[in-house]
């Protein structure tokens, strides 16, 4: 019993302690941006934010980058591993490779090795923000992998795909109607995790000169400190926000499952 | 075979590596007949199955479904109901779902009402109607596997394909199940290819049995014919118990404990042979000049099974109705003799 309590304070002591460490510097910059004349609270740095067009212009950016790497992931990186998981298995610790291999370049030496490729990309594709998509399909990939991957091979896919097909469903019907839907959990961790990293991410785009939301906070900082601390809490919430929302969307089906449960009990 | 033929494999081919899983392999199945592949783990059952399925690309053969050729034919496209030996039901759909969804593959042009009407007639011939909206976790593994064999019979299949539906199941489930199989089966018609390594369930439902070695049909023939007049020792070994008894075969019978018993075609012709007898056809007697003592004497029900030691040292396991028994006991000396009904005769 008393070792009980003793784990239970225990329990307390480091949710407090990692609680602390993870909500003082919000409040702190929840108390900056809020920072009026002495003694007073003033919303100006936040009411400012809209009167800084580049500013809106660089969230909007990350935002549509944000959705254009989802889209990648989904539509791209999805199908061709539900596909190497299918019918080419032996190809599947060479993706594995490559998908991981981001994970072991600095952000320095990716823009170091991309920037010629940039130089050809603006020719192209104009000097949109936009394109910064494509390194950052780059960078998502170790953590989209990992989380469908993980979701593959929780479910018997072989036999449901075979069982689809002699059904009559095409591969494309097979995949999107059969697998997708088995694996969402899997895709949904690999879209929040992806967000956040667009969201956040500040070397590559800086370097590359793309006016991205950090970027842009940044140059920010140094004008109007008050403002600049305003937009990363926003967008620190904004992303908090998403990462509670999107697996409440996942978990609809789910608890809809439980609720069956409890009414229809299995007969034998 | 009075009835035409609706399936042809033939001459089918495929190898992994260095192994043969088909072997030339030649199949012919009649309109609403269940032929049952029988045989022991890696013989080829379940590639021949997965290669009509299209499932299983071959090397070489001849595909052949009411006169069409469909060798090539993407799987989509074959029209084969199957049921998987794993449960294969999608877990995102209720049962009901399930059912509907090789309709809404296959018949674009029918309504929402009438998948749902049909989905509920077939959920209703497999008795799980009331279960409709259950999702597969909600559901025990024989309920699971009564959907899928709904879902595949669903698609209308030309062909329907039991790939070991019942081996993941648990002894009473898996007999229910066989035999509601076959009561569907013979309700709705479907030529059916049942595969599976459990010969009760292959001799119990199938209308004839096929038992496959190293990727070659060895026999193919009526349950009964299988059982009583196997062509090869294999057959004669895998399909039922024998006692393998020495003896001479001569003149087209062997002599056994001064017996003269008549061999099968595909025995041994001449010479040292050992016959391959059934334990029901061996009968014991409480006589004065017995050839064999009882050792053990086990109770199963209808029938004892009693294991002899003849007087030459081999064992032999009769099996016989407990109803004639007259109290055998461990130790007691019999004169065994064995019922004259042809036997297979192999090498030494």
């Amino acid at each position: 019993m008393r070792n009980f309590k003793r784990i239970d304070v225990w329990r307390w002591l480091i949710i407090g302690f990692v609680g602390a460490y993870l909500l003082i510097p919000v409040f702190a910059m929840l108390e900056f941006s809020t920072r009026g004349a002495p003694g007073e609270r003033s919303t100006e740095a936040w009411t400012a934010i809209p009167t800084f067009p580049k500013l809106l212009s660089s969230i909007f950016s990350s935002l549509q980058l944000a959705v254009v790497v989802i889209l990648a992931v989904v539509f791209i990186l999805v199908p061709t591993m539900i596909w190497i998981h299918l019918r080419l298995p032996h190809l599947r610790r060479y993706m594995e490779l490559l998908c991981l291999l981001p994970l072991t370049i600095p952000a320095i030496v990716i823009v170091v090795g991309i920037a010629p490729t940039y130089r050809a990309l603006y020719q192209v594709f104009g000097s949109s923000p936009i394109t910064l998509s494509f390194v950052y399909f780059i960078l998502v990939l170790p953590y989209s992998y990992r989380s469908i991957s993980a979701s593959l091979f929780s479910i018997d896919s072989h036999t449901l795909s075979e069982a689809s097909r002699s059904l009559g469903a095409s591969t494309i019907r097979m995949i999107a109607g059969i697998i997708v839907p088995n694996i969402k959990v899997g895709i949904m961790s690999g879209a929040v995790i992806s967000i956040a990293l667009v969201l956040g991410e500040f070397t590559i785009s800086n370097l590359l000169n793309f006016e991205t939301m950090q970027v842009v906070i940044n140059l920010l900082g140094k004008r109007d400190a008050a403002t600049s601390v305003a937009v990363s809490l926003a967008a620190l919430v904004f992303a908090f926000i998403l990462l509670a929302i999107l697996p409440t969307t996942n978990r609809s089906r789910s608890s809809k499952l439980k609720t069956n449960r409890k009414v229809g009990m299995v007969i034998k | 075979m009075s009835a035409a033929i609706e399936v042809k494999l033939i001459g089918l081919s495929k190898s992994f590596g260095e192994v043969k899983a088909l072997n030339n392999f030649s199949l012919e199945m009649a309109k609403g007949e269940l032929v049952a592949l029988l045989g022991p783990s890696g013989c080829g059952k379940t590639t021949a199955l997965r290669a009509l399925a299209g499932l299983q690309p071959l090397d070489s053969g001849k595909i052949i479904v009411h006169d069409e050729d469909i060798t090539n034919l993407p799987t989509s496209k074959r029209n084969m109901g199957m049921v998987f030996q794993s449960y294969s039901l999608f877990p995102h759909m209720s049962a009901l779902e399930n059912v509907e969804y090789g309709l809404k593959m296959r018949f674009r042009k029918f309504s929402s009402s009438e998948r749902q009407k049909k989905s509920k007639e077939l959920l209703d011939l497999v008795d799980l109607a009331s279960h409709m909206n259950h999702f597969p976790h909600q559901l025990s593994g024989g309920q699971q596997q009564r959907i899928a064999l709904a879902r595949a019979l669903a698609i209308s299949p030309n062909v329907l394909l039991l790939d070991e539906p019942l081996s993941a199941l648990d002894a009473k489930v898996r007999s229910q199940l066989r035999d509601e199989i076959r009561r569907i089966q013979l309700e709705v018609g479907t030529t059916t290819l049942f595969v599976t390594h459990d010969q009760e369930e292959a001799l119990g439902i199938a209308d004839r049995v096929g038992v496959m070695k190293k990727g070659v049909l060895e026999q193919i023939a009526t349950p009964a014919q299988l059982y009583d007049k196997p062509v090869t020792s294999f057959v004669a070994e895998f399909v039922g118990l024998t006692n393998p008894i020495e003896g001479e075969v001569r003149n087209g019978k062997i002599n056994i404990l001064g017996q003269e018993i008549e061999v099968l075609p595909g025995s041994v012709t001449s010479g040292k042979a050992k016959a391959l007898i059934r334990p029901e056809a061996i009968s014991i007697n409480k006589e004065s000049n017995a050839n064999a003592q009882v050792l053990t004497i086990g109770f199963l029900g209808s029938m004892l099974r009693v294991l002899l030691k003849l007087n030459n040292g081999s064992m032999v396991t009769a099996q016989l109705p407990s109803s004639d028994n007259p109290n055998y006991k461990i130790g007691d000396q019999v004169l065994m003799r064995i019922n004259p009904v042809p036997v297979f005769a192999k090498e030494l």
